[in-house]
């Protein structure tokens, strides 16, 4: 499936955006109040969506060159105006969906794809290893029983063009804003953390050292690693490693929304009560219960996900095995009874 | 024979291993029953190995290995006693002079190789040090395999020298320099020159040399082919010992996945190591084919010679017919081809007639002698290519045998390794599904 490349070819760096809108408001398509999401959660379950990525494809133009894939989709939802779309996207395309995911859903965790450096050590497929991890992604957006809903998702599956919606993502300058001010923020610190998520925090610490070794380990394998391994149950360990990062990030936001919901409440608290104030701050403690709880939630979802997955990778790395060794069996077997048969035919070489 | 083969072999568990070394044992079987040979009467086998220090010839103080040579007589085997064995040391330059003395003494014969002097065809793991234990090992087996093919070899094995390299440890050096074989080896020119200038070899010891060489640029090829593969192979296996840690480091700060996990990272981990085990299995094989990669040397050295003797031959009787034209010439003055004489003479004039009474009476005697050498060389000549067919057939025998004993031997080893790999990975696949 791969298309001809020219020899140079410039490859998009990835650019790992913290993004952060002055506002942060739960409109785009998450759930006002716990209950609610529970209905949508209920009602989108029923509606079924298929996504594949495919056909990789090299475009020229006079400024650079990149590769598309090939986005199709089959849905019987309700909310798609038709039934099959197909559209072509690039990398940065599938970044901004993702940063958009993360921007509207600051506290759920958002699957992150191929880190740079780390796999293409693996294969010499480059483009064929993007585009498995690229559609590991889209499955995971589609299982997420919140984000398959966000209109950016349709979006980035039904527009022919989506360069008109990616200008509508806030400018750099105001995301920039935005962080520095989330940033003073967090330097307060949270007052007191939950448990639950003091106990998120150490685990997710801990995993970001896995990663050291795992890399260590990648750094120092021999390009001829059995086809499997390097196929599926690798890119499955390092998809689910890598998101410590996410992990931290999420963590962190989690922790600046109950930070800015406390710094809110203090200020109150001094200045004494006002109306308007009491107002918002009682919309930034309804933010900290939503995001503390849809966190829980996607949390024991990531959880159950990654050992389903680990588990289906092990087994498939298992198998493979198996079947292999049952190939060689067979061949060896069928050899002796061949020799057997022949008796004086004479051989005189070995054939490992 | 077979239990001793045990004996002599590294003891061996599992099953695999079992089957390789019985093919082996098979293999000493054949040697024994079918020749009446010295194996027949005694038994014999290398023992140990040691290392041991001294001085060597340029007074330098060296570390060598020395192999235990236990011999035991047959009858009294037969008759149920169970003798202490005799035994002496050997070291591997010994064994070299003893073929070397063999090589002289049966130029006829395809002498069995030694092992290898240095490792050769080493991959990752293997050492190429002479001094490792596996290579000391191997080397062991390769020395004791030599003497059971030099005992039971029909001709060998009734050779004095021989029987006194197996019995009386001091001395045997003089003995064998006492005879001389070292002033009887043909120098590698002569057999050289020999091979590019001889007209009319026997086409059957051409063929075979033709086939020598296949042998030997096959069996080389398959050699290091094999050494890549063991690298790559190993490489894999070793790659999934390293996940196998990731895993069980993994395991520790998971809850619901720790034992799983830490599982899977055992199972990863057993993977990794059962590579050792295989390869030290192949490397066997491995030694079987080096056998024959360096007995095509062999049988190379019997066709050269055939060359060689065929070749003096030639010469002798070119010689002789020269000697003769000359006596023709000189005697009837009629000169048939050119020579230098014809010219003189017809240049200078005649010589005198004593002087042609004398140069007849010297070239009669010539003549004489150079009827004798040609009727020595024939004789040379015919015997060799006799003995040396005999030989050449035997060996054909031998080895058709034995390399395919022990492809079978192979194969069987391969299944066995096979079902192991599908034991463990159903093993591996019933704790994942338990995750």
């Amino acid at each position: 499936m791969s298309a001809q490349f020219p020899a140079h070819l410039d490859l998009e760096e990835e650019e790992d955006l913290e993004v952060f809108s002055k506002n942060t408001s739960l409109t785009d398509g998450g759930p006002s109040s716990p209950s609610s999401m529970m209905n949508q959660y209920r009602e989108e379950e029923e509606e079924e969506l298929f996504i594949t990525v495919d056909h990789p494809e090299s475009h020229v133009t006079a400024i650079e060159t990149f590769i598309t894939y090939r986005v199709m989709t089959k849905t019987s939802r309700s909310d798609f105006d038709c039934s099959e779309f197909e559209v072509r996207r690039r990398y940065q395309d599938f970044l901004w969906l993702r940063s958009t995911l993360e921007e509207n859903h600051p506290t759920l965790i958002v699957h992150k794809f191929v880190m740079k450096g780390m796999v293409e050590r693996f294969n010499d497929d480059f483009i064929e290893t993007r585009r498995r991890a690229l559609q590991r992604f889209l499955d995971k957006i589609r299982d997420h029983p919140l984000l398959r809903g966000s209109p950016s998702l349709k979006v980035f599956l039904t527009a022919q063009d989506l360069a008109p919606h990616r200008k509508q993502t806030p400018s750099l300058l105001s995301r920039w804003g935005g962080t520095v001010k989330m940033l003073s923020q967090s330097l307060r610190g949270v007052r007191s953390r939950p448990e639950e998520f003091s106990l998120m925090q150490d685990y997710v610490e801990q995993l970001s050292s896995k990663i050291c070794s795992v890399d260590k380990i990648c750094s120092s394998e021999t390009q001829s690693c059995t086809q499997h391994l390097s196929s599926v149950l690798i890119p499955v360990l390092h998809d689910y490693l890598l998101c410590a990062d996410t992990l931290k990030a999420v963590m962190k936001r989690r922790d600046n929304i109950q930070a800015e919901y406390e710094a809110k409440r203090e200020a109150m608290e001094r200045r004494g009560d006002q109306e308007q104030q009491e107002e918002e701050v009682q919309a930034l403690q309804e933010k900290v219960e939503v995001c503390n709880s849809s966190l829980q939630e996607d949390w024991s979802r990531w959880r159950s996900s990654m050992r389903t997955d680990l588990k289906t990778a092990l087994l498939s790395t298992a198998e493979n095995n198996m079947q292999h060794y049952e190939k060689c069996l067979a061949v060896w077997e069928t050899f002796l009874l061949s020799q057997r048969e022949e008796g004086s035919e004479q051989k005189e070489e070995d054939a490992p | 024979m077979a239990e001793d083969g045990r004996e002599e072999s590294v003891a061996a568990d599992d099953d695999s291993q079992h089957t390789a070394e019985d093919g082996r044992n098979g293999l000493n079987n054949t040697m024994v029953e079918e020749s009446p040979t010295l194996l027949r009467r005694m038994e014999i086998c290398v023992a140990e190995a040691e290392k041991r220090s001294g001085k060597n010839a340029v007074n330098m103080q060296e570390t060598f290995t020395v192999y235990l040579i236990e011999t035991r007589p047959m009858d009294a085997l037969a008759e149920g006693r169970n003798p202490a064995p005799d035994s002496l040391w050997r070291r591997y330059s010994e064994f070299e002079l003893l073929r070397n003395y063999l090589l002289v003494t049966f130029p006829y014969i395809v002498v069995p190789p030694l092992p290898e002097k240095r490792a050769e065809f080493v991959w990752h793991k293997l050492s190429a040090d002479n001094m490792d234990p596996d290579f000391v090992e191997r080397r062991r087996v390769g020395l004791e395999n030599f003497l059971l093919r030099v005992a039971s070899h029909p001709v060998l094995s009734n050779d004095k020298i021989l029987h006194h390299f197996l019995t009386e440890e001091h001395g045997w050096k003089e003995v064998v320099y006492e005879t001389g074989f070292q002033a009887k080896a043909d120098s590698r020119l002569k057999a050289l020159s020999a091979t590019f200038r001889v007209r009319n070899p026997d086409k059957r010891f051409m063929d075979m040399k033709h086939y020598s060489d296949e042998l030997q640029s096959h069996t080389s090829q398959l050699l290091r082919a094999r050494a890549r593969v063991a690298d790559r192979l190993y490489g894999v296996y070793k790659v999934h010992g390293n996940y196998g840690r990731v895993f069980s480091e993994w395991s520790a700060i998971e809850r619901e996945m720790g034992d799983g996990l830490q599982s899977a990272g055992h199972h990863m981990d057993a993977y990794a190591a059962s590579i050792d085990d295989i390869l030290e299995e192949e490397e066997h094989y491995a030694d079987q084919l080096k056998e024959y990669l360096f007995y095509a040397e062999a049988l190379r050295a019997v066709c050269r010679k055939h060359e060689l003797t065929q070749f003096e031959l030639e010469m002798a009787t070119q010689d002789l017919i020269s000697k003769k034209q000359q006596h023709e010439e000189l005697s009837t003055g009629i000169v048939r081809t050119f020579s230098f004489k014809g010219m003189t003479n017809k240049l200078f004039g005649q010589e005198a007639p004593e002087q042609r009474e004398a140069r007849l009476k010297l070239l009669e005697e010539l003549i004489e002698e150079g009827e004798e050498a040609v009727k020595d060389k024939t004789v040379e000549c015919e015997e060799h290519v006799e003995k040396a067919w005999v030989d050449m057939q035997r060996f054909k025998e031998q080895k058709d045998k034995d390399l395919r004993e022990a492809l079978i031997n192979y194969a069987v080893m391969q299944v066995s390794m096979c079902k192991k790999g599908i034991q463990m990975w159903s093993n591996a696949k019933e704790c994942f599904l338990k995750m």
